[in-house]
């Protein structure tokens, strides 16, 4: 690899050519201040407009300052980050920014993970001396998304992650110059536009510009409320993410979350995982069944099987490739899995009527919300899954709750719907739902035990991978992408009958659940969403079983209950149907003359 | 919209080989065509082109030769870049406006007049510059701007 050596303030610094000067300062433990610029780049993301120029730095020999994240390092070059020249003309800009910002930051959603916040107070802004004309937006919000374009900043991160990353193309830069802001085409509502709510746009917001539609309240409500029993049930990225925000960054902290959980006043502390593992149960079979009438030549047998656990992913195929409905399992999301099996059976077994069964949902996603919402998931108007709210929703109740996250014990789940084995734990990673299908698909087919079970070759970072498993003979064929950008190419192969797998697993979110819109924000910390995926692979290593099959509860829920997977009850309670919700472009239904 | 109006749009984009990075020079020709841009128009060429319609959005509101709503019959562009706005550019813009009973962006209620600002028409040397249709007149006061006004009036009245 071709290296250029600079100085950065006094210190000499080698990277590889092309390295902007933001990635060379942050390689020598600089920390050039930004606001536009963010870069994830294992998982594809680079949003770099040089927009802000709150990146600005002094370059020996070029007359103006030069904006670091467009500015890429030569042989030779003699860089300072803090001269007062720069520092002036940085605070000068960011004045300039709150000059047309609310600065409402003590009752802003964004309060303390606000990057705009920060670059205020690294700065030492104390006085804001420009005053003139502020831009008035009526807020929008969508059941997962609130958009406050008073907050924002022109960063256009958002629309780098809605256009380029989710091709979903809902978000754009409209109008110009001073009424320049992000918008929907025609600023129509964003609940009517084919919003996916996978929410990577909130991920990356650097202000309180974008938020997640927050239900907070709604639990709380439901915990005091004496005539409810109230549930809980956190999704395998939880985890990894909640612990963020109480100096954990990206470990691991079930017991501590389960604890935290019951201090809250929840009645039973359970685990999404659970549901995972019944998911595997579900959807293997299905794979299975499908693979088997396939290979004796029945036509109709349709493959590849496509997951749908993601509700991102789910409404995106709704709305852009609904031709593929076909193709994906029918098996509900764990998240729905486990308010249809609380509502159906948990509730029965403590003798109470759904309706005073409060199901509440941790995820690390906004789109939950939109899926819990959904009217073919609930019952006589009863919804499976009452109150979905996101992991940082989850953080934000502990502090109100005056606990101390670091010093709580560790706790276990409750049972019968808090065990879990290590492949129910995955499913919060790109590769973990297909790894855990796998797992249990593979037992089930050759009735041999697996020689190891780590399919390492369905793990990683790319955006779009593939692996063949050998099952005994038959080789399956296997599809990975994260990323709704890259899963619309593996839909496109799949309705051009060119795609060459037996199952492709799809995550809307890069890097999968632990990537979530609903998730601490990671401020482009690329690092920190490694280390949450670490975490999960470790957390599932740790644990006695490992298989889906081999849990205990799911065998005896199917034993007592449900009968087999994909049998006649399962159908009934764990799986769903998939709607056409593509758009009706049909011009000429529509007058255009006043 | 008609479907011979949907075939006449859909018609520009093929003769733009469907291409996104035409998406300016059809919108232009379209403009042309249609006098102005609604909605159904911009979602159809976005359809056409497989880009977002919030693209299309972005770029009509982005340059203001776009309109999204029709324009009079004499379209009155007032410039406002530097040099014209420096000679008193605002002035005969206000002057158009109470003349007309408009805002900028607005239309007459008998479709004749509507009013624009617009930034630079490469013509400093005769700020402030207005332009009527195709029409430019140069170094303008807000004394002159009821003669051009009449003028149109007049030509209308004799059509």
């Amino acid at each position: 690899m071709e290296t250029i050596k600079l100085t950065i303030d006094n210190r000499q610094v080698e990277v590889a050519r092309g390295t902007n000067l933001v990635q060379a300062a942050a390689s020598a433990g600089i920390r050039i201040p930004t606001l536009c610029y963010m870069n994830l780049h294992d998982l594809g993301y680079e949003n770099k407009p040089g927009a802000c120029r709150i990146c600005v730095v002094e370059v020996e020999g070029r007359k103006n300052l030069a904006p670091a994240c467009k500015t890429a390092c030569t042989e030779g070059m003699v860089v300072r980050t803090h001269t007062p020249r720069v520092v002036n003309a940085r605070r000068t800009v960011l004045e300039l920014i709150l000059s047309n910002h609310p600065n409402d930051c003590l009752t802003c959603t964004k309060n303390g993970h606000c990057e705009l916040q920060r670059a205020a107070q690294d700065l030492g802004i104390r006085e804001i001396k420009y005053r003139g004309e502020t831009t008035k937006y009526p807020k929008d919000m969508s059941v997962s998304i609130v958009r406050d374009m008073d907050k924002c900043i022109m960063c256009r991160r958002c629309e780098t992650a809605c256009t380029e990353i989710q091709s979903v193309g809902v978000l754009s830069a409209v109008n110009r110059g001073f009424q320049a802001v992000v918008s929907t085409a025609f600023n129509d509502p964003i609940q009517t536009t084919r919003c996916v709510n996978c929410g990577q746009c909130v991920a990356v917001c650097p202000t309180g510009a974008l938020s997640e539609n927050s239900n907070i309240a709604d639990v709380f409500r439901a915990i005091a409320d004496p005539s409810k029993t109230v549930v809980v049930q956190t999704a395998p990225a939880v985890r990894v993410g909640l612990g963020q925000d109480f100096g954990f960054s990206g470990r691991s902290v079930t017991g501590k979350m389960v604890t935290a959980l019951r201090g809250l006043g929840f009645d039973y502390v359970f685990d999404t995982d659970f549901a995972a593992d019944l998911t595997i149960m579900e959807e293997g079979t299905e794979l299975l069944g499908r693979l088997k009438a396939a290979l004796s030549g029945d036509r109709e047998a349709k493959l590849p099987l496509m997951t749908s656990c993601c509700p991102g992913w789910v409404s995106f195929m709704e709305s852009h490739f609904p031709e593929l409905a076909g193709n994906l399992s029918t098996a509900k999301s764990p998240q729905q899995m486990f308010g249809a099996i609380a509502k159906n059976y948990f509730a029965r077994q403590l003798g109470i009527d759904r309706r005073d069964l409060v199901v509440v949902s941790v995820m690390p996603c906004v789109a939950k919300k939109a899926e819990a919402a959904r009217p073919e998931f609930s019952c006589d108007g009863d919804p499976d899954v009452n109150i979905s709210i996101t992991t940082r929703e989850l953080a934000r109740m502990i502090r109100f709750a005056n606990m101390d996250f670091t010093a709580l014990e560790e706790s276990d789940f409750d049972h019968p719907l808090g065990e879990s084995t290590g492949a129910g734990v995955i499913f919060g990673a790109t590769g973990g739902v297909i790894e855990a299908a796998v797992r249990t698909a593979y037992e089930i087919q050759t009735q041999k035990p697996l020689d190891r079970i780590d399919f390492t070759e369905l793990r990683g970072t790319g955006g779009i991978r593939s692996a063949t498993v050998d099952f005994d003979g038959t080789p399956v064929k296997i599809g990975i992408a994260h990323g709704l950008a890259n899963a619309r190419k593996l839909a496109a192969e799949v309705v051009n009958g060119t795609s060459p797998y037996h199952a492709i697993e799809i995550m809307a979110c890069p890097g999968g659940c632990i990537g979530g819109g609903g998730q601490p924000y990671h401020r482009g910390d690329i690092r920190l969403l490694q280390e949450r995926t670490e975490s999960l692979y470790a957390e599932d290593a740790h644990k006695p079983l490992r298989k889906s099959h081999e849990n205990p509860y799911i065998q005896a829920l199917y034993r007592d209950f449900l009968g087999t997977p994909c049998g006649h009850r399962s159908h009934e309670l764990l799986h769903t149907c998939y709607y056409d919700r593509k758009p009706v472009v049909a011009p000429c239904s529509t007058n255009t003359k006043k | 919209m008609s479907q011979k109006r949907i075939d006449e749009i859909k018609a520009v984009c093929r003769e733009h080989g469907n291409d996104a990075g035409e998406l300016i020079n059809i919108l232009h020709t379209v403009q042309g065509r249609l006098g102005y841009l609604p909605k159904e128009v911009q979602e159809l060429i976005a359809l056409e082109l497989n880009i977002p319609a919030a693209k299309v959005y972005g770029v009509v509101t982005f340059y203001s030769f776009f309109t999204m709503k029709p324009k009079g019959k004499y379209p009155v562009s007032v410039c406002m870049g530097t040099a014209c706005y420096v000679r008193g550019a605002e002035k005969v813009l206000d002057e158009f406006k109470r003349q007309l009973g408009i805002e900028v962006g607005e239309t007459t209620a008998d479709g004749l007049f509507s009013l624009d600002s617009l930034r630079c028409v490469g013509a400093c040397g005769l700020a402030p510059v207005v332009m009527v249709g195709q029409k430019v007149f140069g170094r303008l006061a807000p004394s002159g701007v009821r003669s051009i006004i009449d003028e149109f009036v007049n030509l209308e009245k004799e059509a």
